[in-house]
């Protein structure tokens, strides 16, 4: 175990004293590794950043919170079947309410309603197109986390009366308010004055997924009377333990039923959806970006292991009557398989540290650039990329350490 | 043919009988070892002689536990080195057997004292007691004031010094140099038998390659090696038995 250590000690030394005698060599070497690194950090980053970005788009929606819908959140094979489905009515919520409050032990708390369309919004000369327009109870509160970062969300005076107010997104405030406080300002929506009385905390925007940083939210009895249109109309009910989400399913479909008057031998007529459902049919795309982005930037650490390789076995076949001494003085066979081992490791952890350093850069850079991007450089993906290039060292020096290892000493001592 | 002298010397260390080597060059096998028989005690000092060819250095390297031979029997210290694994022969090169090679084979970028210091890191020596080692070696070599210096910054005989201290510094039973003043010219080649003549004074085992009667003439005893055969064993040096060999004989 000491004789381990200070072989070890010495094949750093080895290793040190052999990148600096060969500097030019082993920079250009290393260079392949850097790019490779450089490369899987940065789709690392980004990938980290793609799931980052799932998950908070996700939270939106609440783990805790059942849908009823007329679509089910799931690419179906069978879309005439869905079509002809009756459409889900925002009376519905008051009456499931109701249901609700008169079962004892319910898994259910409240149902809230929600309406919602797109439209623009205009304040002076500003204008924001295909803004999302959510029409809703003051309930809504209860299902969703809200936040404001400045005024409030409607109350239920405000809901029941279909006052005309408005709770706006982060980035709708920001582009028709560039420098003053959007609060008590009134907005023309449809040709129809709102005032605004809430600002949303900013969530960030990712691929196009929902935010409520594009969206502005109303009384739906204010909703119901100026964009009775075509709007869609969801249920919402909030769950009370989320670990029973399963039972409170079959619960909501049995009230569902019982609202919409099913006989027992039809099917449902709607869809009751959970954050899940979502997540499982986005994970697979989520998981087959992050494999292929991190095979094709593989490839490139790939390239720059076999350079290491390759200067490795040229080493190896420069010092072999350095191999034959060393074992004439008693080395061993894995004596000589570490040392060779530790260079290329040496030169690989070299190109790692430079690498992931440019990698950290550009990430700073890229996120000074493009704010929304949810680049995530984190200090796990260091460890990663330290693991992974003292794996690529070992993966590229073994094979001509391992040729070194087995040299005949007395063939290695006579070569010139 | 044996001496008093060799009866005098202490135990048994090396024990070979009718040793062969035989090395296969494509279609054709040459035989550099034709069945070698040889005893070498504790603190002889033998010179090894021969013509260019005649399997001296092959012989060397079977000493040495570096090769192993293709037929007879080699007992090192009484132990068999056939049943000796790939460990084994490592740790009986390492502690056992000093060598010294005709180009020094120093590590080119390590000082010294970095080169004397190798054997004991691959023995297992902590950094002190090394440290202390090398350099206690190193001055018995006459060195002691050029631990620092890598081997671009020494002589040639001061380059072999540093090899032989590396030979030494694990106490070896044996010291087998090949040629070791082959490149040295001969003014330094005898200030490096002087240092080998004090290391036999000393209690060292020493086995000595060389096709210089000169050079030979240090020895105690003198083994004499034609086409892989022992011609002669004798002791001390005989001028009128050793005369100059014809390169080119064949019997
Ligand atoms: N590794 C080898 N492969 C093939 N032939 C070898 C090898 N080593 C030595 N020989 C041959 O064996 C014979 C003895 O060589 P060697 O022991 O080096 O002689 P010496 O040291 O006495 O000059 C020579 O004919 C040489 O060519
Ligand atoms: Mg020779």
């Amino acid at each position: 175990m000491k004789r381990f250590l200070y072989e070890l000690t010495e094949s750093w030394k080895i290793a040190a004293a052999q990148m600096r005698s060969n500097l030019t060599r082993s920079t250009l070497t290393a260079l392949g590794v850097i790019i490779g690194i450089i490369a899987v950090t940065l789709m690392g980053t980004a990938v980290n950043g793609i799931s980052i970005g799932f998950d908070k788009s996700m939270a939106v929606l609440g783990d805790d919170v059942l849908y009823v819908t007329q679509w089910p959140w799931k690419p179906v094979d069978d879309w005439w079947n869905y079509r002809d489905r009756k459409k889900i009515k925002t009376e519905y919520a008051e009456t499931l309410s109701r249901m609700i409050a008169a079962t004892p032990n319910s898994n259910l708390v409240i149902a809230v309603p929600t309406s919602n369309l797109m439209r623009s919004i205009k304040f002076g000369g500003n204008q924001v197109d295909n803004v999302f327009v959510l029409g809703t109870t003051s309930d809504f509160i209860v299902t969703s986390t809200i936040d404001c970062t400045a005024g409030r969300f409607f109350n239920e005076l405000e809901s029941r009366g279909g006052a005309s107010v408005v709770i706006i997104g982060y980035d709708v405030a920001d582009a028709l308010f560039p420098s003053e406080s959007p609060i008590d300002k009134s907005v023309l929506i449809n040709g129809q004055l709102f005032k605004v009385i809430g600002v949303n905390t900013r969530q960030g925007t990712f691929l196009g997924l929902f935010s409520w940083d594009s969206m502005v939210a109303m009384p739906l009895s204010a909703f119901n009377k100026y964009f009775s249109a075509k709007s869609e109309s969801d249920v919402r009910v909030k769950v009370k333990d989320k670990t029973k989400l399963a039972d409170a399913k079959d619960e909501l479909t049995g009230l569902m039923r019982r609202v919409r008057g099913l006989p027992p031998e039809k099917k449902d007529d709607f869809s009751i959806n959970e954050q899940q459902a979502f997540k499982s049919t986005l994970d697979p795309v989520k998981n087959t970006i992050a494999i292929a982005g991190l095979f094709i930037t593989g490839l490139s650490l790939f390239v720059g292991a076999i350079g290491i390789m390759n200067i490795t076995f040229v080493s190896v076949k420069e010092r072999t009557k350095e191999i034959g001494t060393r074992k004439a003085l008693g080395a061993r066979r894995r004596t000589i398989l570490l040392q060779f081992l530790i260079e290329s490791t040496a030169l690989c952890l070299l190109g790692g540290f430079i690498g992931l350093a440019f990698a950290y850069l550009m990430c700073f850079g890229i996120g000074k650039a493009f704010p929304s991007f949810p680049i995530h450089f984190s200090v796990g993906l260091v460890l990663i990329s330290m693991i992974v290039s003292i794996l690529t060292g070992l993966f590229s020096g073994f094979a001509p350490a391992w040729t070194a290892s087995r040299l005949d000493p007395v063939a290695a001592l006579r070569y010139e | 043919m044996t001496s008093d002298h060799v009866r005098q010397a202490g135990p048994i260390v090396i024990d070979i009988e009718n040793i062969t080597k035989d090395y296969v060059m494509g279609e054709e096998i040459v035989h550099a070892l034709r069945g070698v028989t040889l005893q070498i005690r504790r603190n002889e000092y033998i010179a090894i002689m021969g013509p260019s060819g005649s399997g001296k250095s092959t012989l060397m390297n079977m000493l040495g536990c570096l090769d192993t031979p293709t037929s007879g029997r080699y007992e090192f210290n009484g132990k068999n080195v056939a049943e000796m694994d790939d460990d084994e022969l490592a740790a009986v090169r390492n502690r056992e057997i000093g060598f010294v090679f005709q180009t020094f084979n120093l590590l080119p970028r390590s000082t010294s004292l970095r080169n004397v210091e190798l054997p004991l890191i691959y023995a297992g020596i902590e950094p002190e007691r090394r440290i202390e080692r090398a350099i206690q070696v190193l001055t018995d070599v006459g060195l002691g004031d050029r631990t620092h210096h890598k081997p671009n910054e020494l002589s040639g005989g001061q380059r072999q010094r540093v090899a032989i201290a590396r030979a030494l510094v694990n106490g070896p039973s044996i010291i087998l140099a090949d040629e070791p003043t082959g490149n040295l010219d001969s003014k330094t080649g005898e200030e490096i038998m002087e240092l080998f003549e004090d290391l036999y004074e000393r209690g060292n085992t020493i086995i000595l390659v060389t096709h210089e009667r000169d050079i030979a003439a240090h020895a105690r005893r003198t083994v004499h090696l034609r086409d892989g055969l022992v011609e002669m064993d004798h002791a001390g040096f005989i001028p009128e038995l050793d005369l100059p060999i014809p390169e080119t004989t064949s019997t």
